[in-house]
C-alpha cells in the first residue's frame, strides 16, 4: 500500500529550483480536496512564485453555461464570487481565450473603443490563461486564470504550467460532471474529509489490492511513509502496513464486518497501540471493491480493562484469603472448649462457637424444658450484657471478671471466668468485642479436692508425727531396756562369777577336808566312814563341775569369753587330752584307740578351748558307752582347710528327736542319765558354743544301740597379736 | 602314819590365802608331812612375811584383798632377797588366760583349785628339788 501511496505522490521530477517549486504545487494540489481548494492553492502558488499580485480563478459551470469565479487572490472574496461571464456570448474575449489554447494578454488601451472587459482585477493589465485537461484534439475546458502582475515570459510559462496542472487536477476531481453537482459532491466530499479528519481514530479505504485510496491523517500517520521520515519511522510504518494487511478484511462485499484486534506501533511516539479493527468490503463500481477499515484505539481501554481485571483478580485473591482465614478462625473457635463469642459494639451476637452456643443460644428442643432453657439463656444474656457494658465503660480495651452463668439445659450454676477484649481497627474504632469464658467449676472442684487432700495429708502428717514420737519414745524405752538388759546381763555375769567364786571357795574347803580325812591325817578311818567320805568328795566334785560349767556359759553368753589364738600341734594336744582323761579310761575298761589319718599341720586356734571341747567329747563317750570301744580319729582336709577330730563310740546312741536338744543347756537325753553318769548336761552346749566361737562346729551322727560319732570341725584361725 | 616331825631344818613354806580353811588345809597337810608352814591372809601380809622369814616355797592364792596375788608375785620376784623363792599360784578356775597371766607375773607353776593334797605335796617337793639343784649348783 505504501508504494501505492508513494507512487501516487510521485510526479515527474522537473529538476532544479523551478522543478522543486512545481513539485510543491503538485503536492499542494493533490492535498487540496476540491476545485475551490485547488483554485486557491494554485493562486497562492502563482502569487508566491510568479509575481502575481492579483488573481482570479473562474471555472466553467456547465449547467449554468457560464464561467464563474471560484477563488481570488489580492481581491475581496465577494468580488471573485461575483465574477460571471455567460458563455453563450461566444465572442466575449475571455470566452475566446477559454476556447483557445494560448494565454492572452489584456491591456486597457485608453481612447480605444470596443467591448469593455470588466474583471475584479480592475484596470490592471492581466494575463488570461485557459485551464484545460486531456490535451489532444478534445481537450476539456475547465476555466480561466486571470493573473495580474505576471508580465514576464518566464512567469508566463510557469503560469501556463500551473494552469495545465490545475486542469489535470480539476479533471481528476471530475469537475466535468457538471459544476453544480460537482460542487455539491465536492462539498460533501470536503465535509466527509473534514469529518474524517476530526475523527481521532484512523479510518481508511483500500482497494482490492490493498492500496490506500482514502485515509484520514491518523491513518496516514500510522500507515503511510514519507520521504522525509526517519529510518525508524519508516520501519515502524512498514511494520504497521504488514500487520494491517495481515488483519485486513478477507470476506466479500455484504459480508458481516469483521472485528479484530490489531497491535500497531505509533511511528512518532514509539508506543504500542492496541486497536480494534472494524473492516467491511463494499462495491466501488465497475466490479471493483474497496474496504473500509476503522481502527478504534483501545489501548487505554484495554489498559483500563486490564487494570480492572487485575484489581478484580486481586480482590478475588484477597477475598479467598479472607475466607480461608475466616474458615481457619472458625475452626479454631469451634475447636476451643471454652465458650467464645464475638459481639458487635452494640452487644449483638455476631459469632458463637459451640460451647458458647450452648450457653447463649436457645436450644431447639421443643420439650417441656424449652421455656426454662430460654429463660436461662436470657439470664445469661443479661449477665453478658452487663459485663460488656462494664468493658465499654472501662478505660481499658480488656476486662476480666468472674461471673456465674446457668447451664440452659441442666439449670446448673457454672462459675465462669470471663475475659473480654475490644477488637480495634487501624483507625482506632472498636469493631467487635471478643469474650472468652473459662469454666471455673473444675477449678473450684479441684480446689476443693486439693483442700481435702491437704487436710488429709495434714492429718496423715500429724499421725505420722505422733507415731514417730511414739516410736521414738518406744525406742527410748527399748534403748533403756536394752541398756538395762545389758546391765542386767553384765550384772548377771558378774553375779554368777561372784556366786561361783563364793560357792567354790567353801566347796574347795569341803573337798580339801575330805582329802585330809581320806589321807588319814586326822587318824585312821573305819571302812564305812571312808566309804561315806568318798561319796561326799565325789558329790562335792560334781557340784564343782556344775558350778564351773555355769560360769563358762555365763561368760560365753556375756561375750566375756576372750579368745587366745596360738599355733600348736593338734596331735600333741590330743595326746594331752588322752592323758588327762586316763583315770576315766582306766575306770571305763573300754578299748580306746587314737587314729591319726592324715598329715596334720599346725593348728592356729585357742588351745585351751579346743582342749576343753575334746575332754568333754571324750569323757562323754567314756561315760555313755557301757561296753565296746571308743576311737579318737584326727584328720585334715586340705580342700576345706579343716581339722576334723571325731570321737566314735559304741554306746547307747542318741534318738533322732534328741539330737538337737543335747546341744542345749541341760539337754542330756534324760535326767536319769545325768544322775547316773555324773554329767552336768552343760558340756555339749559349752563345747558347741566354743567350737562356733572358734569358727568351727560339732556334728553328730548316731544310731540308737549302735553308737554315736561327735565330730569337731575347726578351721585354722588367723593369728592375733 | 607317815607324819614327820617338824624341825628347824625342815623346809619353810609360806601359804597365802584369804580363806582360813584353805590356809588350814594346806598348813595341816604340809605340817603333817614335816614342813614348817607360815601363813598370810592378804597380799601385803604375804610380802611382810616373805621378807621376814624368806621361805623356801610360796603357795600364793591369786585373788587376795589389799594386794592381789599377781602384784605380790611381781614385787617378790623383783626383789633380790625373794626373787629366787619359787612361787606356785593357786587359781580358782583354770580358764584360758589365768594360767598364762600367773606365769607372766613370775609364778613358777600354777595349781588349779580344789587342791588335791597329794598333788600339792608333789608340787612343793618338785619346786624344792629344782631350787636345791640351783643352790647345789651355786654351792
Amino acid at each position: 500500500m505504501t508504494p501505492v501511496a508513494i507512487a501516487q505522490r510521485r510526479t515527474p521530477d522537473p529538476g532544479g529550483g523551478a522543478e522543486q517549486r512545481r513539485l510543491e504545487l503538485v503536492d499542494a494540489l493533490l492535498a487540496a480536496g476540491d476545485g475551490e481548494a485547488c483554485a486557491v492553492t494554485a493562486l497562492d502558488w502563482l502569487a508566491r512564485h510568479c509575481g502575481v499580485e492579483r488573481g482570479l480563478c473562474a471555472v466553467v459551470d456547465r449547467a449554468a453555461g457560464a464561467l464563474v469565479g471560484v477563488a481570488g487572490h489580492g481581491l475581496p472574496a465577494s468580488l471573485a464570487a461575483a465574477f460571471r461571464i455567460d458563455l453563450a456570448a461566444r465572442d466575449h474575449p475571455l470566452a475566446v481565450v477559454l476556447a483557445g489554447h494560448e494565454p492572452v494578454h489584456f491591456r486597457r488601451e485608453r481612447g480605444k473603443s470596443g467591448p469593455q472587459i470588466v474583471t475584479p482585477l480592475g484596470d490592471h493589465p492581466f494575463l488570461a490563461v485557459p485551464i484545460h485537461s486531456g490535451g489532444g484534439d478534445r481537450p476539456i475546458e475547465h476555466g480561466l486564470l486571470l493573473l495580474a502582475g505576471a508580465a514576464e515570459p518566464a512567469r508566463e510559462r510557469e503560469a501556463c504550467w500551473a494552469a495545465a496542472v490545475l486542469g489535470i487536477r480539476l479533471a481528476a476531481l471530475e469537475l466535468p460532471l457538471g459544476l453544480a453537482e460537482e460542487r455539491r459532491h465536492e462539498r460533501e466530499l470536503t465535509l466527509l474529509r473534514r469529518g474524517l479528519e476530526t475523527v481521532t481514530d484512523p479510518i481508511l479505504i483500500t482497494d482490492a489490492e490493498g492500496r490506500i485510496l482514502v485515509a484520514n491523517r491518523r491513518a496516514e500517520q500510522l500507515l503511510t511513509a514519507e520521504d522525509r521520515m526517519s529510518e525508524g519511522r519508516r520501519r515502524a510504518v512498514a511494520m504497521n502496513n504488514m500487520l494491517f494487511s495481515a488483519a485486513a478484511f478477507t470476506g466479500g462485499p455484504g459480508d458481516e464486518p469483521t472485528r479484530r484486534e490489531l497491535l500497531l506501533v505509533d511511528p512518532i511516539e514509539g508506543e504500542d497501540l492496541l486497536f480494534e479493527l472494524l473492516s467491511t468490503r463494499f462495491e466501488v463500481g465497475r466490479g471493483e471493491t474497496g474496504t473500509v477499515s476503522i481502527l478504534r484505539d483501545v489501548t487505554d481501554l484495554r489498559r483500563a480493562s486490564q487494570e480492572i481485571e487485575d484489581n478484580y483478580r486481586r480482590l478475588r485473591i484477597a477475598e479467598a484469603r479472607t475466607r480461608a482465614e475466616r474458615d481457619r478462625l472458625d475452626l479454631i473457635l469451634d475447636a476451643a472448649l471454652d465458650p467464645i463469642l464475638v459481639t458487635d459494639r452494640e452487644g449483638n451476637l455476631a459469632r458463637l462457637n459451640p460451647p458458647a452456643e450452648r450457653l447463649f443460644a436457645v436450644p431447639d428442643a421443643a420439650d417441656a424444658d424449652a421455656d426454662a432453657a430460654e429463660r436461662r439463656v436470657r439470664a445469661n444474656d443479661v449477665v453478658l450484657t452487663s459485663f460488656l457494658s462494664e468493658l465499654a465503660a472501662a478505660q481499658s480495651d480488656r476486662l476480666r471478671g468472674e461471673l456465674t452463668l446457668t447451664d440452659p439445659v441442666s439449670g446448673e450454676s457454672i462459675p465462669m471466668e470471663a475475659r473480654a477484649a475490644n477488637v480495634v481497627s487501624r483507625q482506632g474504632e472498636v469493631t467487635a468485642v471478643v469474650t472468652i469464658f473459662h469454666d471455673l467449676s473444675e477449678a473450684v472442684e479441684k480446689e476443693r479436692l486439693y483442700e481435702q487432700v491437704k487436710r488429709h495429708s495434714e492429718e496423715l502428717e500429724r499421725r505420722v508425727r505422733e507415731a514417730t514420737a511414739e516410736l521414738a519414745e518406744q525406742n527410748e524405752v527399748l534403748r533403756r531396756q536394752t541398756l538395762e538388759l545389758e546391765q542386767a546381763s553384765a550384772l548377771k555375769s558378774q553375779f554368777l562369777a561372784n556366786v561361783s567364786h563364793e560357792l567354790r571357795t567353801p566347796l574347795n574347803a569341803i573337798i580339801g577336808y575330805a582329802a585330809l580325812l581320806l589321807e588319814g591325817i586326822s587318824g585312821e578311818l573305819a571302812e564305812p566312814q571312808r566309804e561315806k567320805l568318798n561319796r561326799l568328795e565325789s558329790n562335792a566334785q560334781s557340784l564343782l563341775a556344775i558350778i564351773n560349767d555355769l560360769l563358762d556359759i555365763a561368760r560365753i553368753e556375756a561375750g566375756k569369753m576372750a579368745l587366745d589364738v596360738l599355733s600348736f600341734d593338734a596331735v600333741e594336744l590330743i595326746d594331752e587330752v588322752m592323758a588327762e582323761v586316763e583315770p576315766l579310761i582306766d575306770r571305763s575298761r573300754l578299748d580306746v584307740t587314737r587314729e591319726i589319718t592324715d598329715e596334720i599341720p599346725e593348728l592356729a586356734s585357742d588351745r585351751q578351748k579346743v582342749k576343753q571341747i575334746l575332754i568333754n567329747l571324750l569323757s562323754n563317750a567314756l561315760k555313755f558307752t557301757p561296753r565296746g570301744a571308743v576311737w579318737v580319729r584326727a584328720g585334715f582336709d586340705p580342700a576345706t582347710d579343716l581339722l576334723r577330730v571325731a570321737v566314735v563310740d559304741t554306746g547307747t546312741g542318741i534318738r533322732p528327736e534328741n539330737r538337737i536338744s543335747i546341744f542345749e543347756a541341760f539337754g542330756q537325753s534324760g535326767g536319769s542319765v545325768l544322775r547316773r553318769q555324773g554329767g552336768t548336761g552343760l558340756g555339749l552346749s559349752i563345747s558347741r558354743r566354743l567350737a562356733r566361737m572358734l569358727g568351727g562346729d560339732i556334728h553328730l551322727e548316731s544310731e540308737v544301740g549302735v553308737g554315736s560319732t561327735f565330730t569337731l570341725e575347726l578351721p585354722r584361725m588367723s593369728m592375733e597379736s | 602314819m607317815n607324819r614327820e616331825t617338824a624341825g628347824p631344818d625342815r623346809p619353810l613354806v609360806l601359804v597365802v590365802d584369804d580363806y582360813l580353811e584353805a590356809r588350814e588345809i594346806c598348813a595341816e597337810y604340809l605340817g603333817f608331812h614335816g614342813y614348817r608352814v607360815v601363813t598370810a591372809e592378804d597380799g601385803l601380809q604375804a610380802l611382810d612375811k616373805a621378807f621376814e622369814v624368806l621361805p623356801d616355797v610360796i603357795l600364793m592364792d591369786l585373788s587376795l584383798p589389799e594386794l592381789d596375788g599377781w602384784a605380790a608375785t611381781r614385787r617378790l620376784k623383783a626383789d633380790p632377797r625373794t626373787s629366787g623363792i619359787p612361787i606356785v599360784a593357786l587359781t580358782g578356775h583354770a580358764m584360758s588366760g589365768e594360767r598364762e597371766r600367773a606365769l607372766a607375773a613370775g609364778c613358777d607353776d600354777v595349781i588349779t583349785k580344789p587342791v588335791v593334797p597329794k598333788e600339792l605335796l608333789a608340787e612343793v617337793e618338785r619346786q624344792l628339788a629344782r631350787r636345791g639343784e640351783a643352790v647345789g649348783d651355786e654351792g
